[in-house]
């Protein structure tokens, strides 16, 4: 008897939390995960999203069982599960590239793990059938995996990870060999499919578009180093630091020197003029840039009352919902504004001299990315 | 062809084409269409060939029926040809040779493609191939050394305490099977390792992942997956066992005598080479009806075989 067994029998289809407690994996001398620690709730979508090489696919391996961690605790349901093989652990990956068995037809793949456990021929088979329809596969059941298209064989690789009925499905940025229409397809189908399971999902992706659009909150990893956990919005609208402001969207940053922090707020003096913007009292240090979104750019004909830089306009692209401005400063330094194409805002044409300006309550002045040890 | 001629010219590429056209008409087909000729026609006095004794029959082949045995399979003795016999426990002993080779074979090739870092796989690649340096007569020779009854292998044993009495290694087919699977285990090695290096290791994981036991795995995911390199290291090993003729002489004993010793018999003992040509078709067509029978249950085909 293995111990999923047991456990699937106790709980089944009972999703469960995640405690990721002080987490370290280290490769030789290399440091790839580096003090994590994050509480994942049952049934909670929770991705990871970084560069390559930051450590959420190392993370995603530590929870599944293929990595023993360095040093820290994981608990899966409250159960420490270290020292647990993957085949002992109530976890289901989802590969990048899938792992679909080839020498099995569709419904043998999604049985596999029933098979293992050693139920009947004809109850797997009525269980494939079953999740085939759930992932909208019917009629495939005795194709080959070859014979699939990309979008099929995804479906065919969740169906198989909810065959065994996993506490936790383990996802590693499996949209990533899709094409654009077919991934953002796949993500509001990953997302009913969660939704409509209730199983915890664990996401892993360098796609912020995916991770906003599908998590409840969502981690920023750089350098093994988690930088910041939160709703999307969060994410997007209040990044703790350069790093997950300028992973997470497009900024235009301002370096200077810090002036006069006081309720939020700091002054930046910066080469092009003072600026203003929303600073946290317990940021410290000399190492802080200022930045700003672009769609938070204002383009006018008078300079506003502060923030405002006199600027040339270098090129005006028509994106449909929105019009992408590029400016240059008088000491050349360029600006991306985007306005929205409602009709009320100033189109500027190339070449013309305007003033590009910002709300302070709309730029935050924010430290590097956190050190090791911070 | 074009592209052949494009890049080394007319002269090379005739060169070319020319010496492998000799090697496979005059050295190949050319002598075995002569002895498949002879096969059918009788051993004569040189005055005799082409005279009104010479015509063709299946006389030779008629010649591995006779002198009678007893043979006891599973209980059972009935009485067989005696060359017959040498056929049978040929094919047997062959089959079993390859059946040694793959569980030998197996667990060193997946090691070798699936757990060993990259770094020492050169290193041991070079262990495997040492032993090739040394011709295989001096191998078997070894062997028949190291097995013989006062010899290395009988005093380690009696030196641990294993046994009590010097055993007699070379006696009935064990020197021959030790000899062979020796001789061929790397033909079995290095398919199979061709064969597990290209499973992707995230379909193991993935196995695992799903509550699959190691064997499970093994049985569902990567055998299935190595059968062609299974099946063409089994021909491979098979078809060489069953056609050697060093190992069994060099190892045999009185009572495992190997059909190419009887071939050998006829043709330069006897200096029947009409007669050795039909046995010697004789085992070339019953070891290519077996390996295709058996190609066929376990269900490879020839084109996996050619990967």
């Amino acid at each position: 008897m293995n111990h999923k067994k047991d456990h699937q029998g106790e709980d089944a289809s009972m999703s469960a939390g995640i405690d990721l407690e002080n987490v370290v994996c280290d490769f030789g001398k290399f440091r790839a995960v580096d003090q994590v620690n994050v509480n994942i709730q049952p049934g909670e979508f929770f991705s990871f999203l970084g560069p390559s090489g930051c450590g959420k696919t190392t993370i995603l391996r530590m929870i599944s069982g293929f990595i023993e961690p360095t040093g820290g605790v994981i608990r899966i349901g409250g159960k420490d599960v270290r020292g647990q093989r993957p085949n002992q652990r109530p976890t289901a990956l989802i590969f990048q590239n899938l792992a679909l068995f080839p020498l099995m037809p569709v419904w043998e793949n999604i049985a596999f793990g029933l098979e293992v456990r050693g139920v009947d021929k004809a109850r797997r088979r009525a269980k494939a059938d079953e999740l085939l329809a759930l992932v909208d596969l019917h009629d495939s059941a005795e194709k080959m995996v070859s014979q699939l298209s990309g979008g099929q064989k995804q479906r065919v690789a969740i169906a198989r990870a909810l065959a065994v009925e996993p506490s936790v499905m383990l996802l590693d940025e499996p949209l990533s060999a899709l094409d654009l229409k077919l991934r953002q397809h796949m993500r509001a189908e990953l997302r009913a499919i969660q939704k409509r399971t209730g199983v915890t999902f664990v996401y892993i992706t360098h796609d912020q578009g995916e991770a906003l659009a599908m998590s409840d909150r969502v981690g920023v990893m750089s350098q093994g180093k988690l930088q910041q956990v939160a709703n999307p919005r969060d994410i997007y609208n209040t990044p703790v630091n350069g790093f997950v402001a300028s992973f997470v969207g497009e900024n235009n940053i301002l370096t200077g020197e810090v002036v006069n922090p006081a309720d939020g707020y700091a002054g930046l003096k910066t080469a092009l003029g003072p600026f203003r913007a929303r600073m946290d009292p317990t940021v410290k240090g000399t190492s802080v840039k200022l930045y700003v979104r672009p769609e938070h750019m204002r383009i006018t004909e008078t300079p506003a009352s502060e923030n405002s830089i006199p600027v040339t306009i270098s090129e005006v692209a028509f994106e449909g919902n929105f019009i992408s401005v590029q400016a240059m400063s008088e000491t050349g330094m360029p600006f991306v504004a985007e306005l929205r194409n409602d009709g009320a805002s100033l189109v500027p044409a190339v070449g013309t001299k305007l003033h590009i300006s910002f709300d302070a309550a709309r730029a935050a002045i924010l430290p590097d990315a956190a050190k090791v040890g911070a | 062809m074009q592209d052949l001629l494009k890049r080394y010219g007319v002269g090379l590429t005739t060169t070319f084409v020319m010496l492998t056209a000799f090697w496979l008409l005059i050295l190949l087909i050319l002598p075995n269409i002569t002895m498949f000729e002879s096969s059918f026609r009788p051993y004569l006095p040189v005055v005799d060939v082409g005279g009104p004794k010479d015509f063709y029959s299946l006389n030779n082949y008629g010649q591995i029926l006779g002198n009678e045995v007893d043979m006891t399979v599973l209980g059972l003795t009935f009485p067989v040809p005696v060359r017959i016999k040498v056929f049978i426990l040929t094919i047997f002993y062959s089959a079993l040779v390859t059946v040694i080779t793959f569980v030998m074979a197996y667990p060193l090739a997946y090691y070798l493609a699936k757990i060993v870092s990259p770094k020492s796989l050169p290193t041991l690649f070079l262990l495997l191939f040492v032993p090739l340096w040394v011709s295989e007569i001096l191998r078997s020779f070894a062997w028949f050394i190291i097995l013989a009854f006062k010899g290395p292998l009988n005093v380690v044993l009696m030196q641990l305490g294993i046994i009590d009495s010097e055993i007699r290694w070379i006696a009935g087919f064990s020197p021959v099977i030790i000899g062979l699977v020796y001789t061929y285990v790397l033909f079995m090695i290095f398919p199979l390792y061709n064969a597990l290096q290209s499973l992707d290791s995230n379909q193991i994981e993935a196995a695992e992942d799903l509550g699959s036991p190691w064997w499970r795995t093994h049985l569902r995911v990567i055998l299935p997956h190595a059968r062609p390199g299974i099946a063409s290291g089994a021909v491979m090993v098979f078809m060489l066992s069953a056609g050697s003729l060093l190992v069994p002489s060099l190892l045999g004993s009185t009572s495992s005598g190997w059909f190419t010793q009887t071939i050998q018999g006829v043709m330069l003992e006897g200096q029947d080479w009409n007669t050795g040509a039909a046995f010697a078709f004789l085992l070339l067509i019953v070891c290519t009806l077996f390996v295709s029978g058996m190609m066929r249950v376990f269900g490879v085909k020839l084109s996996d075989i050619a990967k």
